[in-house]
């Protein structure tokens, strides 16, 4: 082989071996990506079944009820206008409170329940995970415009 | 008054740093020496006035001065006087004033050690160097400054994030920043050289010890981050793809590409324009590292406050410093590039496949972690981008990366040929291949993960090895002569690859073989895990110096014998009223066992869930990242950095020589 060739040859090799990795990356982002709803969308019906995404809002006051194991708990998340029930099977995080802001990660089932995989409150007390705190925001100016 | 002192001192500093950044640089472009000998005592005075603002400020913090408005808000007369220490860094303010004291040490660093450089390099080098200070310390005064006062002064502060009451909160932030800001001396390194024209084996040679310990440093810090998420958070993982974590793991990736290309600059004069890239990339991505966590950007424990003004400030700065350093780029590099050449078997075109394989990393990191942000900023929805997408990223791009990071070492420069290189490493290839098949199956069944993994890390521990028989083939005496007469280069390099062996065994056998179990237990209530037996004794009330805490004992037992105590805390701070979990673990050479209470189920806490972990080899992980950080310090400690300023010896073609 000349080296000519040689140099081409490496330079295609390069461009493929970089075009693979940037496929493998691309698709893997497409495949994980989280969306996020609020409980109004999903009652809209716009989150997907079948596919894992997340939710947030407020942990509803008097609704955390623990299954006999101490590892399942219910509970609603609601945006003030709409809300959802949520079963997780797991230790809450320490920050987990009635009345407080979560974001939960997990799928919806046909039934309406939502099954989470992961929830998540914040490191700080006074401070609202920024996704619920938008969901919190649209549920009440949806409802500001509705009364007007 | 001592604020004010500080304040005052700011602005000297500031002064100081303009001072530093202007004349020196004239100066250099016009050959003025006096004007280039402002440079040293600008640094070191620059150095001195951060140094006392930052006194002044630790001073406000242990004497707990409730009139300083960042005291107050995140310190607490109880707290530990260690941590009213550590609470300096504990804010936004604070950390930035770190950032900068740290600054001012490389860059006194530099104008001490840099005696044979010619002076119009140092000259150009301390004056970018002072540029950032500036930029930092402007930023520090306008927008974050940390010695407002609060009239009328607080009657007790608001306490340090629970979370950040760890000794891990001592040492992990000024290590990670002493990484992320030690870039700065590779980025004034390459800028200097654009500036001077001269883009020479000989800037890459001065640089690369000053990267190289910068890097080790980082390393040292993100191990260390990873070891404190580990201890602190309860949750038993070690690595969370937070953007936080993702912020300073970007500077790694960079800067890992960015060590081994300045030695390919170094030995063989090539990628010159790709290294002063790589020096750009390393320090844009710490300044980016820096704006994510430390503006409010995103919202976890490292956000301390959501401020556009800050937000702007560092963002302009980003695009001055990023725009500005490429400008110069595309303006005076074409003039001085005179490309190596190379073969495409060779030590050097290794070395590029293996900075292509980071950057490519880097890159989807960057994408992960920036892609949400901007989607939410552009009001397109919010979404997250979790660990599965970064785990089906990183273990087929780091695959191939460590196969060649075990032939790279052994290849020479300028050329090797493949059949010798088979011939070399064929048995190393079928005893790596052949255990990391056979052993997951003599554990637990096929693990094509836990294959790929162990097969590469005997791999890389084996050429590591034949690395070393290799280079005392030719030498004579006695083994442990012939070994320390090796040099450190090369020393460092082995350790720093047997590191990543040691991490990359750690990875694959905690996460294909821990076990964990979340478990509902009343007093006397046993259950097992991996062969142990977890007894819950009950809990007890213990009261600490700001925080109170229910205190649980595990007896851990195995075959019917008592091995040891576990206590697992849940703490509830005074001041915040924050609940915190504080884990207990037994650690040794080839496991943990690691147990944290989960929630009281009664009213009277007596019935707890209890969460236990079995983790297999975790502490390899930890060894090996010191032993990378440890290898970067020992290569950058080589005498050939100290010696003369002269140009290496023009290498003869096909002979390895030094180490990488």
């Amino acid at each position: 082989m000349k080296s000519r060739h040689k140099k081409l040859l490496v330079i295609v090799l390069a461009l493929a071996g970089i075009g693979i990795a940037a496929a493998l990356i691309l698709n893997a982002f497409q495949s994980n990506l989280v969306f996020f709803f609020t409980p109004t969308q999903v009652d809209k019906g716009e989150a997907p079944t079948g596919r894992a995404f997340r939710i947030g809002g407020l942990v509803e006051k008097g609704s955390l009820k623990r299954e006999a194991d101490g590892l399942t708990s219910h509970f609603v998340v609601t945006d003030t206008a709409k809300s959802m029930n949520v079963v997780y099977k797991g230790i809450l995080p320490d920050l987990f409170k009635e009345g407080k802001g979560v974001v939960a990660e997990g799928k919806l089932g046909s039934d309406g329940l939502f099954t989470a995989t992961q929830v998540l409150a914040k490191h700080d007390e006074n401070y609202m995970p920024p996704e619920a705190a938008s969901a919190i925001e649209q549920a009440q100016k949806a409802q500001k415009t509705l009364q007007q | 008054m001592i604020p004010e002192i500080g304040n005052f001192a700011l602005i000297v500093a500031l002064l100081l740093a303009l001072t530093q950044a202007i004349l020196p640089i004239i100066g250099a472009q016009r050959g003025n020496l006096t004007l280039m000998a402002v440079a040293r005592p600008a640094a070191q005075g620059q150095f001195v006035f951060v140094g006392i603002a930052f006194a002044c400020l630790a001073y406000s913090f242990i004497t707990n001065d409730f009139s300083v408005v960042n005291v107050a808000q995140n310190s607490f007369s109880q707290l530990p006087k260690i941590y009213c220490f550590a609470a300096t860094w504990g804010s936004h303010e604070g950390s930035m004033l770190l950032w900068a004291l740290i600054l001012g040490f490389w860059t006194t660093a530099v104008s001490v050690f840099s005696r044979h450089l010619p002076d119009d390099m140092v000259a150009r080098v301390i004056g970018i160097m002072g540029l950032v200070s500036a930029g930092f310390l402007s930023f520090l005064l306008t927008t974050s400054n940390p010695f407002l006062r609060l009239l009328p002064a607080a009657a007790e502060g608001r306490d340090l994030n629970p979370l950040l009451q760890d000794p891990g909160m001592v040492f992990h932030p000024p290590m990670l920043y002493m990484g992320y800001v030690g870039f700065s001396v590779a980025f004034a390194f390459a800028l200097a050289a654009l500036l001077s024209g001269r883009l020479d084996a000989a800037w890459a040679r001065w640089s690369r010890p000053w990267t190289t310990v910068a890097w080790s440093l980082l390393s040292v810090g993100i191990v260390m981050g990873s070891w404190w998420a580990y201890n602190e958070l309860g949750w038993g993982g070690w690595w969370f793809w937070d953007p936080t974590e993702n912020a300073s793991f970007m500077p790694w990736l960079a800067g890992t590409a960015l060590i081994h290309s300045l030695a390919v600059t170094e030995k063989r004069g090539a990628f010159k324009a790709w290294t002063v890239l790589l020096a750009i990339t390393a320090f844009s991505l710490s300044l980016l590292g820096t704006f994510l966590v430390r503006s409010g950007v995103l919202s976890s424990v490292h956000a301390f406050a959501t401020d556009p003004a800050r937000g702007a400030f560092i963002l302009g700065f980003l695009a001055v410093v990023i725009g500005g350093s490429l400008a110069l780029f595309a303006w005076r590099a074409p003039k001085m590039l005179t490309g190596g050449r190379f073969t495409w078997f060779s030590r050097e075109a290794l070395l590029l496949a293996n900075n292509v394989v980071l950057l490519a990393a880097m890159g989807s990191v960057l994408l992960g972690t920036l892609y949400p942000l901007l989607m939410d900023a552009l009001g397109m929805g919010k979404i997250s981008v979790g660990p599965p997408y970064f785990n089906a990223v990183f273990v087929p791009l780091m695959a191939p990366a460590l196969f060649l990071m075990g032939v790279g070492p052994l290849a020479r420069w300028n050329g090797s040929s493949l059949p010798d290189m088979v011939a070399r490493l064929k048995w190393a290839l079928a005893v790596s291949v052949a255990t990391g098949i056979l052993l997951p199956l003599t554990l637990n069944g096929f693990n094509p993960w836990a294959t790929i993994g162990i097969a590469l890390s005997i791999w890389i521990a084996l050429t590591v090895l034949i690395g070393f028989r290799e280079r005392l083939k030719y030498t004579q005496g006695g083994l442990l002569s012939r070994l320390s007469n090796l040099p450190r280069g090369f020393w460092g390099m082995q350790l720093a690859h047997f590191g990543i062996a040691l991490g990359v065994a750690g990875i694959t056998v905690v996460a294909n073989y821990q076990t964990e179990r979340d478990v509902r237990m009343n007093v006397g209530d046993h259950t097992q895990l991996a062969g142990y037996t977890f007894t819950f004794q009950g809990i007890k009330e213990r009261q600490g110096p700001n925080y109170r805490a229910a205190e649980g004992t595990v007896e851990v037992s195995k075959e019917g014998k008592k091995l040891f105590v576990l206590n697992p805390e849940k703490r509830i701070y005074n001041a915040s009223g924050m609940p915190m979990t504080e884990a207990a673990i037994n650690p040794n050479l080839f496991r943990d066992v690691y147990v944290a209470l989960g929630e009281p189920l009664d009213d009277k806490a007596e019935i707890w869930v209890v969460r236990i972990f079995y983790k297999p080899f975790i502490n390899w992980l930890w060894i090996g990242g010191l032993m990378l950080a440890v290898g970067g310090l020992l290569a950058a400690s080589d005498r050939r950095y100290r010696i003369g300023v002269k140009a290496p010896a023009p290498v003869p073609a096909g002979v390895a020589t030094q180490g990488v």
